[in-house]
């Protein structure tokens, strides 16, 4: 099953539209709770993101029984160093950002723990693609 | 595993019912549909708010609960009273005079459910700090918000506060004193005089304990008319009970908004009103909202005072509480011993028995237990939805149109129930318009078709 949603960048307003919706189509699925918990944490930060950093991006969200693919790319600054903006407390976000309540600089690590499986890659000047992948079967704890 | 069993304390009086949907409108849940000209209930989705029970213009929806006469079983039988009751009266009414009133209806004593909050309220404090427990931590206070957790957010289940609400803890408090006093349990009625639909569905189907101690429950509504009438017919003949409260400020406002999260320590939030809860918990869920210690929610605007069972204005009954708080405050520094002094006895067997089970979900919104079967009827749900109007108005009997599409594929619904698909069928002669009359009927009820002019 496919969903597509636009996120706007600088709309912090309506960050967190996608993973309500998507929160929605797993409770109706059945999925177990805290699986539930990990997927919507994951792609609302990673929503959080896209507005704080990019100028527009898509999120492409794939689920069958086995799994969830969850795939944000942005137009947008880019990253340049992946492994640094990986660090736990690294942050770019501006000052007004921060303000709001994000911009920690725990996203990308919050994300990547959250995920089964996590794939960003970057063009500095162009945008970031981000993939996350999390499976539907696994008991949970 | 998820629990199945629950018992829910409104019911849809059939023949009194109109079907006309008001109903079904402010159903948080959209548990409720119109089909044969009546209103039915989903009882998995159902939480006992009480929503229904105040839109509906005939009273066809009613609360279930003990027959008055049923106290008269016991030679004991208390009257456990809730602060928000006295909020219901004419303010020259004072405590002790209602509180005889109770007595002269037959109940033998008067006990405030409240008493227990200063019992309870240090044990709140040492469950939100010990730091086990899953953050925030959600009070148990009202029960439509932990079925209302059940049912819409089975993630949140672990976050709901294992402790008795104050009405269990009275309760056991209460019994107790009087087996000490030598009366036999088997003497002893507790009757629990209630504001609300989902305390009532608390008791008969308690949620994390094995059974209540409750033993009846009497309508708070039903209360207010009987001690009002023997008032104007009879005047107060002896006020019997002269005796000081058992309520301290702080116990007195605990079922108002912010009564519980103004005395727990931490980041404490109170919010009230079944749909501002749900907001909210969705951003929980996401953790979209996080570091938040405690939080209290209640179901009704303005808490316990906006229960659908209390007669007098919300607004009004909070303010009769705050100013009965404050003159409490200011007697409490002239007393010798706190009022609450005789539950203070009782506090390390109250506290031994304050734990609860943990509290099991009960989804209402899966479409199927088997994920892949759940998908498929999802991609079906996905569909039927390209095809209705997306107005939500509720002509084909149920809430919205997703509501109709969700019905649809798990065969309680058929598309030609929605008006737009039947005009649609009419053009393309694949209906017939007696046959669409027919459907319409079926839904409905006949009599919705035939002059009207009393409509409710």
């Amino acid at each position: 099953m496919h969903f597509e949603y636009k996120v706007q960048g600088g709309d912090f307003a309506r960050a967190g539209l996608a993973s309500s919706q998507v929160k929605k189509v797993l409770k109706q699925l059945n999925v177990d709770a805290k699986l539930i918990k990990r997927v919507v944490v994951a792609m609302y930060e990673a929503e959080v993101n896209v507005v704080a950093h990019a100028y527009q991006g898509t999120i492409n969200v794939d689920i069958d029984t086995e799994r969830i693919v969850m795939a944000f790319s942005d137009h947008g600054p880019g990253i340049p160093d992946i492994p640094l903006a990986m660090q736990r407390g690294y942050s770019t976000a501006s000052p007004v950002v921060r303000e709001m309540g994000f911009g920690a600089g725990m996203g990308l690590p919050n994300i990547q723990s959250n995920a089964d499986e996590f794939k960003i890659t970057s063009v500095v000047g162009k945008g970031t693609n981000l993939e996350i992948i999390v499976y539907l079967n696994v008991p949970q704890e | 595993m998820e629990s199945k069993f629950f018992h829910h304390a409104l019911k849809i009086l059939r023949d009194v019912c109109i079907g006309c949907s008001h109903c079904m409108r402010v159903c948080p849940t959209e548990a409720l549909r119109v089909k044969d000209g009546k209103a039915i209930l989903y009882e998995d989705r159902c939480v006992d708010c009480g929503e229904c029970f105040r839109v509906c213009p005939v009273n066809a929806i009613i609360i279930e609960q003990d027959d008055f006469s049923k106290i008269f079983g016991y030679k004991h039988r208390v009257a456990l009273v809730p602060a928000v009751l006295m909020g219901q009266f004419p303010e020259d009414l004072s405590p002790s005079e209602i509180y005889s009133v109770l007595l002269e209806l037959g109940f033998t004593d008067v006990y405030e459910v409240e008493n227990s909050v200063e019992v309870l309220v240090d044990e709140v404090n040492a469950y939100v700090s010990d730091g086990k427990h899953e953050r925030p931590i959600i009070s148990s206070f009202c029960p439509a918000i932990i079925r209302l957790i059940q049912v819409k957010f089975p993630s949140l289940v672990d976050n709901i506060m294992l402790l008795r609400p104050p009405l269990d803890v009275s309760a056991h408090y209460c019994k107790k004193q009087l087996m000490d006093k030598g009366i036999a349990e088997e003497e002893i009625g507790i009757f629990y005089i209630t504001p609300c639909a989902a305390k009532i569905a608390a008791i008969k189907s308690p949620v994390g304990e094995d059974n209540s101690e409750v033993t009846g429950v009497i309508n708070m509504d039903l209360i207010y008319n009987r001690v009002l009438r023997t008032l104007k017919q009879k005047g107060l003949e002896t006020c019997v009970l002269p005796e000081k409260t058992s309520l301290t400020e702080r116990s007195i406002l605990w079922s108002l908004t912010n009564g519980e999260a103004a005395h727990v320590k931490g980041r404490c939030m109170a919010i009230d009103e079944i749909h501002n809860v749900i907001e909210f918990l969705e951003k929980i869920e996401s953790e979209e909202i996080t570091d938040i210690d405690f939080l209290e929610l209640r179901a009704c605007d303005e808490s316990c005072a906006g229960g659908v069972l209390a007669a007098g204005n919300r607004f009004l009954t909070v303010e009769k509480l705050r100013s009965r708080a404050a003159n409490i405050k200011a007697e409490e520094e002239t007393l010798p011993d706190p009022s609450w002094k005789d539950i203070a006895e009782y506090k390390g067997f109250l506290s031994s028995m304050l734990a609860i089970h943990p509290v099991k979900p009960r989804s209402m919104l899966k479409l199927d237990e088997d994920m892949a079967k759940a998908m498929k009827k999802m991609e079906r749900v996905r569909r039927i939805m390209c095809f209705l109007p997306g107005i939500d108005c509720g002509t084909c009997g149920a809430p919205s149109c997703q509501a109709l599409a969700e019905d649809i594929v798990q065969g309680k619904a058929a598309i030609s129930h929605c008006i737009f698909i039947q005009r649609n069928m009419e053009q393309t002669r694949k209906l017939d318009p007696d046959h669409a009359y027919r459907i319409m009927e079926k839904i409905w009820g006949k009599d919705r078709f035939t002059k009207n002019c009393n409509k409710k």
